[in-house]
């Protein structure tokens, strides 16, 4: 009984530990990111990689996401003779909740994944260690500009997401199931406020946060080998997914 | 002077150094041999703080590194060169630019400056027209030519060498060995290196040590070392499996 509770005790301090750590790298990370000199190419660089190079995957689920709306809500709001708010349906839902959200998991899936594998392999070949031993610190040099060039890259990429997203939904609704053009552009201009833009925007931003602090923390102290790489994407796509999703709630709650 | 006094280091039940007691002399070649997995690495990593002890202090000038904070560690690492085993170029980058990135990174010297001073070091070591490769493009032998040349670019004190022949052949390991000589030569630092190649090794260095059971055995220059009537310092030399060296 005596050691049940000292290794639940022990798992338990592990969790604890391993979370401060965490939560230090982040403040590292951000910390160091305000200090001079600014790596302005690499965040140039890295806003290439989180941004542009996840434009096509963003696009074309903004606009499959878009058309299942509009597909969705007509059938939801047909119940209601309500078909001519596709528009303000469609556009509150993306605005709000699944732009940000999906446009979040796209990048953790695409970019997310890559930083960690590409973080754990420069660990793993001691790469990580020769900017420690040339005096220059990784923390600096790796994850403060990924995670400036995230924060940059992220409400942009959810924005494209919701302008594509309203056009599937257009397609469909408009194009396919002939809702008339004029409602369901007049209902998105009667309903959707300032602030459905603006908490979209603090979404996307928290979430790229996220993406890039759980996942160079995992790929940064992966440990040095094959496997160590694999788990430590693995880990950090699934901690990113659920991170994202969890502070969605909280979020919501708050901004609602 | 680096001078390391009575290190203890463990992963987790496995103990690795046991009390390590050393002094590496300055502007001479220290060659700290062993078997596979007694620690040399471990050993290197602490010179350097890239590892911190579990118990014991490592001096360099003086300077206790392991209760230094970050700021003041990074300065004392400013006077380190690191061979490392893989070479660990960064592989995002051309050869040229491995070798000029401490330099862009922590002085201010111009690209006018750069592009003169990382071709002559390139020259040195032999890879005077693979600055525009990658290092993917590169051989193991070329890789640790070129890790050499970035750890030399900002002529440090003290420059630490990982395994720098595991994995080469004896032509090319012969020529890495003969490119420290040389290198030393020129530039006068201390050199700390880690190998098993013997007996080539010993004619590098001017001192040898023998680590073993997580203890330096012995640090005398190689002729000494090789008649050592140390057990296993013998044992070791002649690449016996029975003796007071443990095989795992």
């Amino acid at each position: 009984m005596v050691s049940l509770l000292g290794r639940i005790g022990r798992v338990a301090l592990d969790q604890i530990a391993g979370m401060g750590r965490l939560l230090l790298f982040l403040v590292a990370a951000v910390f160091q990111a305000f200090r001079p000199p600014a790596k302005i190419h690499l965040i140039i660089y890295h806003i290439k990689t989180i941004g542009v190079d996840s434009l096509s995957v963003v696009v074309l689920s903004g606009f499959f996401t878009g058309m299942v709306m509009g597909f969705q809500g007509y059938y939801s709001l047909r119940k209601f003779n309500a078909e001519s708010w596709l528009g303000s349906a469609t556009a509150l839902g993306l605005l709000r909740e699944l732009g940000p959200v999906l446009s979040a998991f796209m990048v953790t899936g695409r970019t997310g994944s890559a930083m960690a594998a590409e973080l754990g392999t420069m660990r793993a070949t001691e790469q990580i260690d020769a900017l420690y031993s040339m005096a220059i610190n990784p923390i600096k040099y790796l994850v403060s500009p990924r995670i400036i060039a995230s924060l940059i890259a992220m409400p942009l990429l959810t924005a494209i997401f919701n302008v594509i997203g309203i056009f599937g939904a257009y397609v469909v609704g408009v194009g396919i199931l002939g809702v008339s053009s004029g409602s369901f552009f007049s209902g998105m201009e009667n309903s959707v406020v300032f602030h459905d833009v603006y908490s979209g925007v603090v979404k996307s931003v928290c979430f790229g946060l996220i993406i890039t602090w759980i996942c160079c923390y995992k790929g940064f102290n992966a440990p040095p080998m094959a496997t160590g790489v694999s788990q430590a994407t693995t880990e950090s796509v699934v901690l990113s997914f659920v991170l994202i999703l969890v502070w969605d709630y909280f979020l919501t709650s708050i901004m609602l | 002077m680096i001078r390391v006094a009575n290190l203890y280091k463990s992963f987790h039940s496995q103990i690795v150094l046991n009390g390590v007691n050393i002094e590496f002399a300055t502007g001479k070649i220290t060659t700290i041999v062993g078997t596979s997995g007694c620690g040399k690495t471990v050993l290197l990593k602490h010179l350097n703080a890239l590892l911190l002890p579990d118990k014991g202090e490592v001096f360099v000038d003086s300077v206790d590194i392991t209760k230094l904070g970050q700021k003041d560690l990074y300065q004392i690492r400013s006077k380190f060169g690191v061979l490392f085993q893989g070479a660990a170029l960064l592989d995002s980058m051309t050869v040229f630019d491995n070798v000029a990135f401490p330099l862009r990174e922590k002085t201010r010297a111009s690209e006018s400056a750069i592009n003169k001073k990382v071709p002559e070091r390139l020259e040195q070591v032999g890879l005077g027209a693979m600055g525009h490769k990658f290092p993917a493009e590169l051989s193991g032998g070329m890789k640790k030519r070129a890790g050499l040349a970035r750890a030399l670019i900002m002529d440090p004190e003290i420059v630490l060498f990982d395994e720098p022949t595991t994995g080469l052949d004896p032509v090319l390991a012969t020529s890495i060995h003969q490119l420290i000589a040389r290198t030393h030569a020129d530039f006068g630092f201390t050199g700390i290196v880690v190998s098993h190649t013997i007996p080539q090794v010993f004619d590098i260095s001017d001192y040898v040590a023998m680590l073993a059971n997580g203890v330096v055995e012995e640090v005398t220059p190689p002729e000494i070392f090789r008649a050592s009537q140390n057990p296993i310092v013998q044992q070791f030399i002649q690449g016996k499996t029975e003796g007071p060296i443990q095989v795992l």
